[in-house]
């Protein structure tokens, strides 16, 4: 059964920061990283870059990086850049 | 616009993208994926945050007009910079006008009336390629619609107009990532070639091509296997008629065709002239500053602005002035002459300048008559400006309707200049556009003006509608013993009593006649007691026309009932087809046909139905034999239902305990299959469930005792229920069967029916194979209304499978006290005969429209397995239910 290793909260006023410090805390992290997306409404194209290097550093590493709370809109977002695929997503 | 081009352009694009390097690849791909991201953020947007960022930009647009207009012309050398300052206000200004309060973002569009909803849904990453004759004034036009709709450009900029394209996207993009738009939504290509081109509208990503340009970059547009929005060349006809305002007309074609140097691709491009106005006209275009060339002049201007190899337009000469063109022709004209006028003798290659010049020369032709001008407009239209623009002065409007009616042109200008005209919203209230869609006559996709709406994807949330339905009856039924004295209360000078040669034996006519309005003449019309023929038909009409009948009662069956409705049908209206009249429908009030409406006699039908079946009566339907074709005619229009009802029993007590029988089946049968019909309402159900009701009850009397007076009364008003019941919500598939069976083995139609009705009842209560598609039901309630019924029959049962199994038992039980065979192989039909009869009367009953309103949809394989389970018999209760 996976561990949660890591938890945290994105807050829409600083996403970037947020998902870069997910990035270095995959360092050592077992099982799973869960990134609370429930306070964010909108995403924008930094954010798009910042997941997609959390994405790409987590596969690296053999992380499973979970997004929680996700609302449709910006789900809607990274589906369309394809980035549905490299994350799990749970309510 | 058109682009200028290299004859290569105009041939073949290229599309050989391996050529491409690999860092090109990766820099055109980075374009590409910055588009796509901000497409996505963008996907968030409310109309409030798209609407605020565009018009940031339009001000901006309208701020920078003058230095985008300057820039354009010092680098494409095209054109009149004071022009190019009106065109990027018209493509900022005008365009926001007519974009503002327009929804582009979620709900766009409510039908309410229609439970229709559109809905906006961006396209994602457009590729835009724009000319070099409107470079600015494009790239600004497709900035604003691209915010407006939530959508990324990437930009392909003319070459030669690189640089001013370049900083026009520029501005739009800095003024919209100001204003909160996404970062990367607009780009633009550096150094584009073609192979980028052909790279980028092959690209995954890209959802929409719009292609402004040469017809060489539109087709490569459409080539690409990706939606586009091409549109390209025109040759625009003018027809200047006698009539016109001949001052407007000529200031108006020449505000027109020298507008920034005749670079808009709608602009004149040859003006066809009445005779006689020809010499007029043009001494009115000298007077106001034109060249009229001669003969030889116009031969040495056409070697120098038509290249002769390919027959189209001198690059070179593309967006000059007339005065400098006149000097690369060696022509001698004033210093500031606007335009150069061409006289051509005709259209096509032997007539160079009759095809497009995006420059301000002119070709004129003198015609004869409005014929000809129209013709040599057609001429000029099919000469490369197919579904482009077109333009005509006149005040005869007919001539003007007939110009639109043969001109295949997107854009029709009228009285008004062509060009500025084309664009919208200035001269008249067409949408301002900077791209005209050609159609297919040029190729295209679209003869709009291009606009936001191309620009998205349209979604329609359609609601399930509520969809009107209907229950119609003669407005009079009479009932009860003795119903027929009311006949009283109809006058009639001339009356046609329609019946057969046994109902008047037995004095049924007499009393009628007792019954009819003293002074009425009255004929008796007998006719054979079977589905009546064409020639009965005939010979009633002519009764009925000898009489000048103004009434006609039908006493009868349901036989002798359809001829009087079939009579009365021709009497009204002789030129009814009725072979036309009976074409296949699916919904009565979509159907094809209509029925004719206007009555020339007027004559009132009264039907008095002589047995409790088939409800003929109250019906709008009738069947008619044609002997000689072989053929049944079915009818079926509410204008054939009766005006009156009589339901009156002294009429059927004396009826053969068979008939009784069949005919009480038949009206079972009717109620039962209306009760479960998709076209089933609470109108008909109230109908249906009593005339089950009281068949269940009173049938077995009026078999066992037929002098009984109430089972008889309540028998015959079963039946005329019944029949009020399917006429308005149809029968079902145990009537198709029944068709099939009894025509092919001469077996009654109630008879047939019997043989029939527990298989299809537990059809119909099992779970379908096939649901049938119906707006008026919600869910599948076949079951459930058997097991109403079998409620209100007080069967018994705790589930709905019971309810059904009580049902069908009893209606198997009622089958066999009235003594019906309860198998086909009862009937004495070999298995063997049955066996090679069956495909044929499968393939019959699915083109019988009686089943269209079944529950079931029922399969061919279907239908033969209920043929087969009536030819067992027996024992289906046993089994019976939902399963």
């Amino acid at each position: 059964m996976a561990m949660t290793a890591v938890f945290l909260n994105v807050d829409e006023t600083r996403v970037v920061p947020a998902l870069r410090e997910a990035g270095e805390k995959l360092d050592g992290t077992e099982g799973e990283v869960v990134l609370d997306f429930s306070s964010m409404h909108r995403i924008d194209s930094s954010a798009l870059r910042a997941m997609e290097e959390l994405a790409r550093i987590a596969e690296g590493k053999n992380v499973k990086v979970v997004l929680r709370g996700v609302n449709v809109d910006v789900y809607k977002v990274l589906k369309l850049v394809k980035l549905t695929r490299r994350f799990s997503f749970v309510n | 616009m058109i682009a200028t081009e290299t004859v290569q352009e105009r041939v073949q694009i290229p599309l050989a993208v391996e050529s491409l390097s690999a860092e090109r690849i990766a820099y055109l791909e980075e374009l590409v994926n910055q588009a796509k991201t901000a497409a996505a953020v963008f996907t968030q947007f409310t109309q409030e945050d798209v609407d605020r960022i565009v018009k940031a930009m339009v001000l901006a647009g309208l701020e920078q007009a003058q230095h985008l207009a300057r820039l354009a012309v010092e680098e494409t050398r095209l054109g009149v910079m004071e022009d190019k300052v009106l065109k990027n206000m018209v493509a900022t200004e005008f365009v926001y006008n007519y974009i503002k309060d327009k929804r582009t973002v979620g709900i766009i569009r409510e039908f309410l009336e229609r439970n229709l909803i559109e809905m906006a849904e961006p396209i994602g990453v457009i590729f835009s390629v724009t000319p070099i004759t409107n470079p600015t004034s494009t790239v600004l036009f497709k900035c604003i619609m691209a915010i407006k709709t939530r959508n990324a450009v990437i930009f392909s900029p003319h070459p030669k107009a690189w640089h001013c394209c370049s900083e026009a996207v520029r501005i739009m993009y800095e003024i919209a990532l100001k204003h909160g738009a996404p970062e990367g939504v607009f780009s633009c290509l550096e150094s584009p070639t073609l192979v980028d081109n052909a790279f980028l509208m092959k690209h995954k990503d890209v959802g929409l091509i719009d292609a402004t340009g040469g017809p060489g970059m539109v087709k490569a547009a459409y080539s690409s296997g990706k939606p586009a929005l091409g549109v390209g060349a025109g040759n625009t006809p003018v027809y200047l008629e006698k009539t016109a305002d001949l001052n407007t007309a000529v200031v108006d074609i020449i505000v027109s065709k020298t507008f920034d140097n005749g670079t808009i691709c709608a602009s004149e491009q040859t003006v066809v002239i009445d005779d006689e106005i020809y010499e007029a006209a043009l001494q009115k275009f000298a007077d106001l500053g034109a060249h009229v060339c001669n003969e030889k002049e116009t031969k040495r201007l056409e070697r120098t602005v038509i290249d002769p190899q390919t027959g189209f337009m001198q690059p070179m000469a593309v967006g000059q002035k007339a005065a400098d063109i006149a000097r690369f022709a060696g022509l001698s004209v004033k210093p500031n002459t606007k335009l150069l006028i061409a006289p051509i003798q005709g259209v096509g290659h032997d007539h160079p300048l009759s095809v497009e010049k995006l420059f301000p020369v002119l070709a004129v032709y003198r015609a004869k008559s409005v014929a000809e001008a129209l013709r040599v407009c057609v001429d000029v239209n099919h000469a490369g400006g197919l579904g482009h623009t077109a333009v005509i002065f006149s005040r005869n409007e007919e001539v003007i309707r007939k110009f639109g009616e043969v001109i295949n042109a997107g854009r029709i200008i009228v009285n008004s200049p062509g060009s500025i005209g084309a664009l919208g919203a200035v001269y008249n209230d067409l949408v301002p556009t900077f791209s005209f869609g050609c159609g297919t006559g040029g190729g295209n996709s679209t003869t709009d003006n291009v606009n936001i709406f191309h620009y998205l994807n349209i979604k329609r949330l359609a609601r399930r509608t509520q969809t009107h339905m209907w229950f119609r009856v003669p407005n009079q039924i009479y009932f009860n013993m003795n119903a027929v004295e009311n006949l009283r209360q109809f006058p009639s000078l001339s009356t046609i009593i329609v019946t057969s040669p046994l109902l008047e034996q037995m004095g049924h006519v007499d009393i009628v006649r007792r019954h009819i309005c003293p002074k009425t003449h009255v004929h008796v019309q007998v006719i054979p007691d079977a589905e009546p023929e064409v020639k009965i038909i005939t010979q009633g009409v002519e009764a009925l026309n000898f009489y000048k009948a103004d009434q006609i009662i039908a006493l009868g069956g349901g036989s002798v009932i359809d001829a009087a409705k079939i009579m009365k049908l021709k009497y009204e209206s002789p030129e009814a087809d009725l072979e036309y009249l009976a074409a296949p429908f699916l919904d009565l009030r979509k159907r094809v046909v209509q029925y004719p409406t206007e009555k020339i006699n007027r004559a009132r039908l009264i039907a008095i139905s002589t047995t409790s079946g088939t409800g003929s009566e109250v019906t709008p339907f009738a069947v008619l034999t044609d002997k000689a074709s072989g053929r049944k005619v079915t009818l079926a229009d509410y204008s054939l239902t009766p005006d009156v009802a009589i339901v009156d029993p002294q009429f059927v007590m004396s009826m053969p305990k068979g008939l009784t029988a069949d005919t009480g089946i038949d009206c079972l049968t009717h109620a039962l299959e209306a009760g479960v019909s998709n076209y089933a309402s609470p109108y008909t159900d109230s109908s249906a469930m009593q005339a089950i009701r009281l068949v269940f009850k009173y049938l077995p009397i009026a078999y066992e005792h037929p002098r009984d007076e109430e089972a008889r009364c309540m028998m015959h008003n079963a039946a005329c229920i019944a029949a009020m019941a399917f006429s308005n919500a149809s029968v079902g598939v145990n009537h198709a069967l029944a068709h099939a069976f009894g025509a092919r083995f001469g077996v009654p139609h109630g008879r047939a029916n019997a043989l029939m009705l527990p298989h299809v009842m537990a059809y119909n209560a099992a779970v379908p194979t096939k649901f049938m598609p119906s707006p008026y039901t919600q869910g599948y309630v076949a079951h459930k209304k058997y097991a109403t019924v079998a409620d209100l029959l007080g069967l018994g049962g705790h589930t709905v499978e019971e309810k059904v199994k009580n049902l069908i038992q009893a209606t198997e039980q009622l089958l066999d006290q009235l003594g019906f065979p309860r198998s086909i192989a009862e009937l004495g039909i070999s298995r063997e005969e049955f066996e090679r009869a069956v495909p044929e009367l499968a393939s019959i009953a699915f083109d019988d429209p009686s089943w269209r309103s079944n529950p079931r949809m029922p399969l061919m394989s279907e239908l033969v397995q209920l043929f087969w389970k009536a030819y067992e018999g027996r024992g289906v209760a046993k089994g019976a239910g939902v399963s």
